[in-house]
């Protein structure tokens, strides 16, 4: 059976009454599809990696280069600017486009970004593994592809805009102004933290010091969170859940508040990283106060995709790709619940230095981003390479599973883990001294880092599995095409 | 900080918070029903519509709750700029009351041992079982929780002292510190790769490990010029300096040909940071009995 490709939304090249001549840049989005899935499995292997290196120490392989110090920056880097990254510029492409309907307003230009994005990628794997470093986690990156990424970032932002003013539609969807904010804020973020003095071809030091160093620092580094893996993700949300859905956004008032108020906070939460440290006492209790009120905001946009489904809930039964952006929106919710929580001064007591922080970040990374990336890489590959549907949708429902499981394990044990290291860290006996050393700590952490590292292969496999779908799918497409040519008359 | 800085930062927070409350206040009054609704804005973006749906009242009194707490904990803590809150709380004078209960209620239980002698204290079960315990949070980090050293940190467990293991050595070395150093080459600024050679090939020759018969002969010469100074002519070593005792085999930096090439070229400087500004005098009495019990 062959899919019916005269479709207009099918074949992609069509779709506005507005104008019937218009086509979308659907390549450049192809493009970062493909890197989204790839750096995903690349970041996640390395996650595996380091995970196993904390349960078999000598799993580091005995090479400076496959140490756990050097591996885990390239894991965050390739899951939040590789796979995550990879996923905004995909789905931002792809979403203001239709949205505007208008053509991106510079093919070479996006052409650029994505070659551009992928040369910073691979820049990233080859640095860091040789030990360069800039040591600001997150922004590891030494300046000469801090540079690049300025670079690549500014031609992102003239693509996206000047999209934005070519639109046909009055007015601009509420996607857009995630996005937006995402791609203007990150700009600001990436250039005030990276800000440094170079000494070599491959060595800067920060132009700030001290305290004034770590509080830009994590200005920078909970916007990367803020911005980078939550606004520019609920752009992602605010299309692909109403469209998956098929049913209209719960609420245009909850998405103007919620919006303003998520932005208007988050950039002053990141002084709850500093609690209890040379930080001034005033800027840790303004990142407290601010961060406990980001918690109606952010739960804004859980209700606002949440409600969305009311009316089409039965759909959860048979579209596992929905039940992906549902999951993901329920890790939202519950991680910006935590959040709010770890901010206050007297929970942080107990939880800051802890395996509760990783548990918290990922129940974020992977329930949250990965879960509505997955989501959105499933509606969009059969409609990027023209075919009415994904391979194969047990497959799609065999991921969720994994990717749930993967991820619920992955939490827990770091729950569990990151609260008995608070407590056991301050026990004391009855003369005052603490009751265990660090290493003993550590020991008993130890099962807990095996279940970590389980639900992390898990979680793993599933994305090996989307891999195999995707890659069928598009396959799929190519036998179409040869059919059609040999239907052909010669 | 400056008046200017502190109204800024004063007004900017407070002004997010009330901007806030505002946007939530204009859009709820906008609100044309409190009620669930079908109807939509009239935008439609590739096909995705948006229902005029009012803000969920418990979402709404969640936020409004959220800031009224936050503008009360702001009343009562440090935050806008200078003024210091009316509970007059900051993060150093609750960690200043936290150690003062602790020393209060803790230093009896320390007290009664202060006065006893070293030696005497450590055959005090008690006395050891605290002392041990100090050991792990204070000491192991370096030493290592069975107290055998690594490389740069003595081991304690042995009978080679760079500074004497008698109490009052013990005693002294907890209180003051102690800062050792070893300058690069020794007496001998201008040693000769070739002496470097001959010098660490004599010194391998006290415990018979010697690479080359003939260079140890030689270094027996660059040795009294250069080492003999701090540690001997026979390379006992010398614990008014901190000089080891090179005939044994306890060794502080490795005891390879390449780590004793690496100390003489380079030089060895340490540090152990001395205590007495972090821990009483009982309990100082405590850690050098148990230090000494561990070799005793």
């Amino acid at each position: 059976m062959r899919p019916n490709l005269s479709h207009p939304e099918l074949t992609g090249k069509t779709m506005s009454t507005v104008n019937s001549n218009l086509t979308y840049n659907y390549k450049v989005v192809r493009q970062f599809t493909i890197m989204t899935v790839v750096w995903g499995i690349i970041g996640m292997s390395l996650g595996v990696l380091i995970a196993a290196q904390l349960v078999w120490p000598a799993a580091n392989l005995d090479f400076a280069f496959t140490h756990f110090g050097r591996l885990r920056p390239l894991h965050t880097n390739a899951v939040i600017f590789g796979f995550g990254g990879s996923a905004l510029f995909a789905t931002s492409y792809y979403v203001v486009q239709r949205t505007c309907q208008a053509r991106l307003f510079s093919d070479g230009l996006a052409a650029a970004t994505f070659w551009g994005w992928q040369l910073v990628l691979v820049s990233a794997a080859i640095t860091l593994p040789l030990g360069y470093t800039s040591t600001k986690e997150y922004a590891e990156l030494e300046w000469p592809i801090d540079i690049l990424i300025t670079l690549v970032w500014v031609t992102y932002a003239v693509v996206f805009f000047g999209t934005i003013t070519k639109r046909k539609t009055p007015h601009i969807y509420v996607a857009n102004w995630f996005y937006g904010a995402f791609i203007l804020t990150v700009a600001v973020l990436h250039i005030g933290n990276s800000l440094a003095l170079p000494v070599s071809a491959f060595k800067s030091y920060s132009v700030y010091s001290g305290v004034t160093d770590a509080m830009i620092q994590w200005w920078y580094g909970h916007n990367a969170v803020g911005f980078f893996l939550t606004a520019g993700f609920l752009g992602m949300m605010y299309y692909f859940v109403p469209k998956q859905a098929g049913r209209p956004v719960y609420s245009y008032r909850l998405s103007i508040v919620h919006f303003w108020a998520l932005i208007a906070t988050y950039v002053w939460a990141g002084g709850h990283h500093l609690h209890y440290s040379a930080l001034p006492d005033w800027a840790q209790t303004v990142g407290m106060v601010m961060s406990l009120i980001l918690l109606a905001p952010s739960w804004g946009g859980m209700i606002n995709g949440m409600m969305t489904l009311s009316g089409a809930w039965h759909k959860l039964r048979t579209d596992p790709i929905l039940r992906f952006l549902v999951v993901s929106l329920s890790f939202y919710g519950m991680s910006t619940f935590e959040g709010p929580m770890m901010a206050i001064k007297t929970v942080n007591a107990l939880s800051h230095n802890t395996d509760w922080t990783i548990g918290h970040v990922h129940s974020g990374a992977l329930g949250w981003v990965a879960m509505i990336t997955i989501g959105a890489v499933y509606h969009l590959v059969p409609k990027l390479w023209g075919i009415q549907a994904m391979y194969s949708t047990p497959l799609i429902n065999l991921h969720f599973w994994l990717a749930t499981v993967g991820t619920v394990l992955y939490i827990v044990a770091m729950w569990v883990n990151g609260i008995m290291q608070g407590l056991m860290w301050r026990a004391i006996n009855d003369d005052g001294t603490l009751t265990y050393s660090f290493v003993e700590a550590l020991e008993a952490s130890t099962p807990g880092y095996f279940v970590r590292f389980l639900g992390g292969v898990i979680f793993l496999f599933g994305m090996l599995v989307m891999a195999y779908n995707v890659r069928m799918t598009i396959r799929q497409k190519d036998a179409v095409a040869l059919d059609n040519q040999a239907v052909q008359p010669a | 900080m400056s008046t200017f800085w502190s109204l800024w930062i004063t007004v900017i927070t407070l002004g997010t918070i009330f901007a806030c409350w505002w946007l939530l206040w204009a859009t709820r009054k906008g609100q044309s029903t409190d009620q669930e609704t079908d109807r939509t804005t009239g935008h439609s973006f590739d096909g995705i519509e948006e229902l005029d749906n009012p803000l969920p009242k418990w979402w709404f009194y969640l936020f409004i709750g959220s800031c009224v707490f936050s503008l009360g904990y702001l009343a009562l803590y440090p935050g806008l700029g200078n003024f210091e809150g009316f509970l007059g709380w900051s993060q150093h004078s609750q960690w200043e009351n936290e150690v003062q209960q602790a020393d209060a209620k803790y230093s009896e239980i320390y007290a009664e041992f202060g006065s006893v002698p070293v030696a005497k204290l450590a055959d005090n079960g008690r006395a050891m079982q605290m002392g041990q315990r100090l050991f792990a949070n204070n000491c192991a980090v370096c030493h290592g929780s069975a107290a055998r050293g690594a490389i740069g940190f003595p081991n304690l467990t042995d009978d080679a002292w760079l500074y004497g293991g008698e109490p009052e050595d013990i005693l002294h070395t907890l209180n003051n510190g102690r800062q050792g150093n070893m300058p690069a080459k020794g007496f001998m600024p201008n040693m000769t790769s070739v002496q470097v050679d001959q010098v660490v090939n004599y010194v391998l020759s006290f415990s018979g490990r010697e690479k080359d018969k003939a260079a140890a002969e030689a270094g027996k010469e660059v040795y009294a010029q250069g080492c003999a100074g701090c540690h001997g002519p026979e390379a006992k070593g010398n614990p008014d300096l901190g000089a080891p005792n090179l005939t044994d085999d306890a060794w502080l930096y490795g005891s390879t040909y390449d780590w004793i090439e690496e100390t003489v070229l380079y030089g060895r400087q340490n540090n152990m940071p001395k205590q007495s500004d972090r821990l009483s005098s009982d309990q100082i009495q405590i850690l050098a009995a148990y230090v000494f019990s561990l070799s005793n």
